[in-house]
């Protein structure tokens, strides 16, 4: 197929590489250097998609980030991505594209019918149809808005590619290579800082590549390819295209999304489809440039109305006619600009200019040209549905209130220049308050809050000459500050054509008796008459009107549209611009892959994984495993065809019986040394810790200061100012911090170390009636007796040659020993373990049989040290010193936590004996009282105890002390069950703790 | 992300760091008698000040030091860094 409206040589493509693409299942042929939307223009589609609530057809705008129309759904390499800009979407062999927003197709789209419908849908119509009746919500409105809006659709598939992070320091970033920002990146390299220059587009170079000017004798376009060139051969300087920094965050960490792969067919090999920079820089240069802003009018959003920027850039750059009878319509010479290229590529147009008489060299070069150009005149509509087909023009008077006799006139396009935005987005997240620049009609940068400078006509500088000049001065400046360097850089003599003021005009005022929609929001169907709704009900507030009327939200965050509802909200407010002031900018600057923000941090690698040096025996024998916060712990050892319940049961049955094995590795370990230990340990625990002996493991509980149980476990005296603290798994990091807080902060007059060495213990815990059978045989040579070992004893052992220690201490609530080697030598401890128990019928046991063990002694564990109970909650108060002071010992006063009914642990049975309690329900007095029904407690931990073999459950519960032998209700809504249940004491088994200290 | 100076190691990102509140709160002593009111301004009060504001951070990624931060809590401007047991002038 013939490419009815390109060049036959013009533009920066590469005509000898073709490309065929597919848009909504259409065939079509581009150039390698093509974007989507030029590739699509060249071949006359001017229809990409229908707009967000009427369901227009849309066509394209801009040529680059500033589009709020062309978005489309992109299919690459087996994958699916939605809502890219078809104008930032390099084309590449087997691009294929669909439109969004359209059913069943972008010609005949069902939902336009909300076009007609459109006197029923204004601003906040949502929020005013769909609150009655409420119980609609849910089942009616919501699914159909959804349905209804929208663009792009998700993939549900596993995201393939790969996602880069990337952190990077420099003296300078610059943000933008523009004519500023090579200016600025050359001097400050050429003092040898640490440059980054970062380039959205695939192209370096800005306005150079469409703008007819000349640095240095040569034309801007080949000055910039120079620099380039020579930036790129220095080692100080890291140059980067197809890289947008979308946010300024503090400190001058900034961060940048750098597309590595979006150009090509496929992601190559160890390639990331995007890297994600985070950069601080010491300096930020921000020459991000501006943004063509369009003039308001009758059906402005019709196909074929685009920034006549944009139609300068697709001819000079594509080679494509954007159109082959275009209109231009002006407040400015900008137009004129695009204007020469048309009519110097062989295409007349015809040039509306809003002002009376303006007069400069550009406007001359028109003129000399033969361009037709009409002073005083406006469009009035753009007439056509799915392209514009013609144009309703008109004289204006010089008030600009006042139409002449409409006139249509044919053309294809309508090319808009309503004069330029600065691109003031990074200096305003980075906290600069900006500030008003009357002549340009728009808002700049003022005061720099951190190191950052705005150059160019980012800084509202439209003048080649002066942005070369500040931008070389600026960047040798900043760069000398930092290397101490000032090398001289001349600066190259500019030739460019001087252009007159524009006008302050950018919306044409309805003609009697015509109600054409004026859009003001491309991309969310906002047009003048919504935000005249907006503050007719009172919406005053910018940020207001904004959300109301969503003016300026979703993926081009109103680029095009925020100043011009601004100057609408001033005019009907009768205040001036500043007054009303811009809503905030925030990050991104432009819409960003959630897979580059993730990175690498999926699956697996979400978070690290902690594994015990044993890890791959329980992976040989079955091991199904847990997470256990970052840990991955066996669960249980699975045997033939049993499941979590049967396995955990046989584990801990075995363990009642005979003796088992468990990895005890991931509990947290701190070594603690000094002369200060023992007061150390007296003023973090709640027991007495001062006549502890040098052999002995003692229980312990800490508080948090205001008396909420922070973690327990043992610590054992190994020698004179050397003890070993153990806490849970899941808070040994904070029990770490929390040590250092008291000893840098609080108490530094205490001589104490700790360290945390949980990595450097293996642990295996060997508990059950034969446990001590199974350890003699592990150290033959110990006196390993009741009176040898007492419990709480500890003692070192050498086992098979390697050093251990021994601690005769007990979760289970059976006869337990627990042994730990060091890491490297867990393995070898392990299969020692095996070996020797197994004449005893040791088998190991994972973390389901040990949570049955302790629940059904009543030992307290995570699920009842929650952050919200006390000592006396776990009923250990008896812990509790009432001589000594200890952390959080004064909040225990406090009334609450005195009271007489207070919550306390129970245990509690089911009183068919059968139906087993789901976790976190709660126990009521009376199953059938009204709602809400008083709770009396919450279920924290169930089990099947394996001693009287039916479900056993503890349960923090008011009054946990006086209600034993009460029969209550357990309430699960979730799981639907009323279970009827007597309160039991905690101790479920061996009450009196004889079978640890057999 | 915030760049905070660490006494002991230098300028290092946020990410190495946990917060620990405010620094100018001081425990009180101990087997001392207090009242319920100081206790609780011990335990509970917070001032949440809006600017300049001594606060604690530690090091966790790092050399594991507890370190006092004056940082502006409106602008997260940094003013200065201290090592616990300095003086904060």
């Amino acid at each position: 197929m013939s490419q009815d409206f390109r060049l036959d040589s013009v533009g920066l493509i590469n005509r000898d590489k073709k490309l065929s693409f597919k848009f909504n299942g259409k065939q079509y042929f581009g150039y390698e250097g093509d974007t989507l939307a030029s590739a699509l223009l060249a071949n006359g589609v001017h229809l990409v998609g229908r707009s967000f609530k009427y369901h227009r057809p849309r066509g394209f705008f801009g040529a680059g980030v500033d589009e709020p129309y062309a978005i489309v759904q992109l299919y690459r390499n087996n994958e699916t991505e939605p809502n890219i800009k078809a104008t930032e979407q390099e084309l590449f062999e087997g691009l294929e594209a669909r439109s969004v927003n359209c059913w069943p197709s972008v010609n005949f789209d069902i939902g336009a019918i909300n076009n007609f419908l459109k006197i029923f849908l204004p601003a906040g119509f949502y929020y005013k149809t769909f609150m009655w009746p409420k119980s609609f919500w849910y089942r009616i409105y919501e699914p159909f808005i959804r349905k209804a809006a929208g663009l792009g659709v998700a993939s549900t598939k596993h995201d393939k590619e790969r996602y880069e992070h990337k952190y990077e320091y420099c003296d300078l970033l610059i943000a933008g290579s523009g004519p500023s920002g090579l200016s600025s990146a050359y001097a400050a390299a050429k003092n040898g800082a640490k440059v980054i220059l970062a380039e959205d587009k695939p192209r370096f170079g800005g306005s150079l590549l469409t703008d007819d000017v000349n640095i240095g004798n040569q034309s801007g376009k080949n000055w910039a390819e120079g620099i380039i060139a020579e930036l790129k051969t220095m080692p100080n300087v890291v140059v980067k295209n197809r890289s947008q920094i979308f946010g300024y965050y503090d400190h001058n960490m900034l961060v940048m999304s750098e597309k590595v792969s979006d150009h090509l067919p496929k992601t190559k090999k160890y390639h990331p489809n995007k890297r994600l920079w985070y950069i601080r820089a010491k300096e930020v240069l921000i020459s991000s440039g501006s943004i063509e802003r369009p003039i308001v009018f009758g059906n402005n959003d019709t196909p074929g109305v685009m920034l006549s920027s944009a139609a300068k850039e697709y001819l000079k750059v594509y080679g494509v006619l954007v159109g082959k009878n275009p209109l231009i319509f002006t407040n400015n010479d900008s137009g004129y600009e695009t204007a020469i290229e048309f009519q110097k590529h062989g295409v007349q147009p015809t040039v509306l200019d809003s002002r009376k008489n303006p007069e400069s060299e550009i406007i001359d070069e028109a003129k000399s040209l033969g361009i037709n150009i009409k002073n005083s005149y406006v469009v009035v509509a753009a007439q056509g549905y799915k392209k514009v087909k013609s144009a309703d023009i008109a004289s204006i008077s010089d008030d600009k209130k006042q139409l002449g006799k409409i006139e249509n006139i044919i053309c294809d396009c309508i090319c808009v220049s309503g004069f330029w935005t600065p691109s003031i987005h990074l200096a305003s997240q980075s906290g600069n308050k900006t500030k008003f620049k009357e002549e340009i009609d728009a808002f700049v940068p003022g005061t720099s809050k951190q190191q950052e400078t705005t150059l160019g006509a980012a800084n509202g500088v439209f003048s080649l000459e002066e942005t070369l000049k500040t931008s070389f001065e600026k960047g040798r400046e900043l760069s000398k500050k930092i290397t101490d360097n000032d090398n001289e850089v001349s600066i190259p003599n500019v030739v460019e054509k001087k252009s007159s003021k524009h006008d302050k005009f950018w919306c044409v005022p309805l003609p009697a008796g015509k109600n054409y929609k004026r859009f003001l929001d491309f991309q969310n169907d906002v047009a003048v008459s919504d935000i005249e709704i907006a503050l007719r009900e009172g919406y005053r507030s910018i940020e207001h009107v904004k959300r109301y009327t969503t003016l300026g939200m979703a993926t081009d965050q109103g680029k095009t549209s925020n100043l011009n509802g601004l100057q609408l909200v001033s005019e009907i407010e009768n205040k001036v611009v500043p007054a009303v002031g811009h809503t905030t900018f925030r990050p991104p600057y432009t819409p960003i892959s959630i897979g580059a923000i993730v990175g690498r941090e999926v699956g697996k690698n979400s978070k690290p994984t902690r594994k015990s040096p044993m890890h791959d025996w329980h992976e040989k024998n079955n091991a199904v495993f847990v997470d256990a916060g970052v840990w991955l712990r066996p669960r249980y050892y699975k045997r033939g065809n049993e499941n979590l319940f049967e396995g955990s049961k046989r584990e801990a049955k075995n363990v009642r019986t005979n003796v088992g094995v468990c990895d005890v590795t991931t509990l947290g370990k701190i070594d603690i040394k000094g002369p200060d230990s023992a007061e150390l340990l007296n003023r973090v625990y709640t027991n007495a810790w001062l006549k502890l002996p040098v052999g002995k493991a003692r229980y312990g509980v800490m508080l948090r200061e205001d008396g909420i149980v922070m973690d327990d476990g043992t610590t054992t005296r190994i020698s004179e100012n050397h003890y070993h603290m153990t806490t849970t798994t899941a808070q040994a990091a904070n029990v770490l911090s929390h040590l250092e807080y008291y000893l840098q902060l609080v108490w530094p007059e205490l001589n104490v170390n700790v360290v945390s060495t949980t990595e450097q213990w293996a642990g295996a815990a060997i508990a059950g009636p034969k446990s001590r059978d199974v350890l003699q045989k592990l150290f033959p040579n110990l006196d390993v007796s009741n009176e040898g070992l007492p419990f709480m004893g500890y003692m070192e052992g050498n086992l098979f040659g390697v050093k251990a220690r021994i601690f005769r201490i007990s979760f289970s609530g059976e006869l337990a020993y627990e042994v730990n080697v060091e890491s490297d030598n867990g393995n070898f401890m392990w299969q020692k373990i095996m070996e020797v128990g197994e004449e005893f019928k040791i088998q190991p046991y994972g973390t389901e049989a040990l949570s049955t063990l302790r629940i059904e002694m009543g030992h307290v564990a995570g699920s009842e040290l929650d952050g919200r109970t006390i000592p006396y909650d776990n009923a250990l108060d008896g812990l509790v010193s009432k001589k000594k002071d200890f952390i959080g010992k004064r909040s225990l006063q406090r009334a609450a936590f005195t009271a007489g009914d207070r919550q306390r642990v129970v245990g509690v049975v089911p009183l068919d004996k059968k139906t087993s309690i789901p976790e976190g329900s709660h126990l009521v007095k009376d199953a059938n009282a009204p709602l809400p029904n008083p709770k009396l407690g919450h279920i924290s931990a169930s089990c099947w105890s394996v001693e009287y073999d039916n479900p056993f459950s503890l349960a923090i519960l008011k009054d946990g002390k006086n209600m034993i032998g009460e029969k209550l209700f357990v309430m699960s809504p979730l799981k639907n069950k009323v279970i009827p249940v007597e309160v039991v004491s905690s101790h479920y088994v061996d009450p009196k703790g004889e079978r640890v200290r057999s | 992300m915030l760049y905070i100076k660490c006494p002991h190691c230098g300028m290092r990102p946020q990410i190495e760091f946990s917060y620990g509140g405010d620094a100018s709160v001081k425990r009180p002593e101990l087997n001392k008698e207090i009242s319920d009111q100081e206790w609780n301004d011990f335990v509970y009060n917070r001032k949440s000040l809006r600017g300049k504001h001594l606060e604690l951070w530690q090091h966790i990624s790092g050399c594991r030091q507890w370190i006092k931060v004056e940082r502006d809590t409106a602008t997260h401007e940094i003013f200065k860094t201290f090592k616990a047991d300095e003086e904060v002038a």
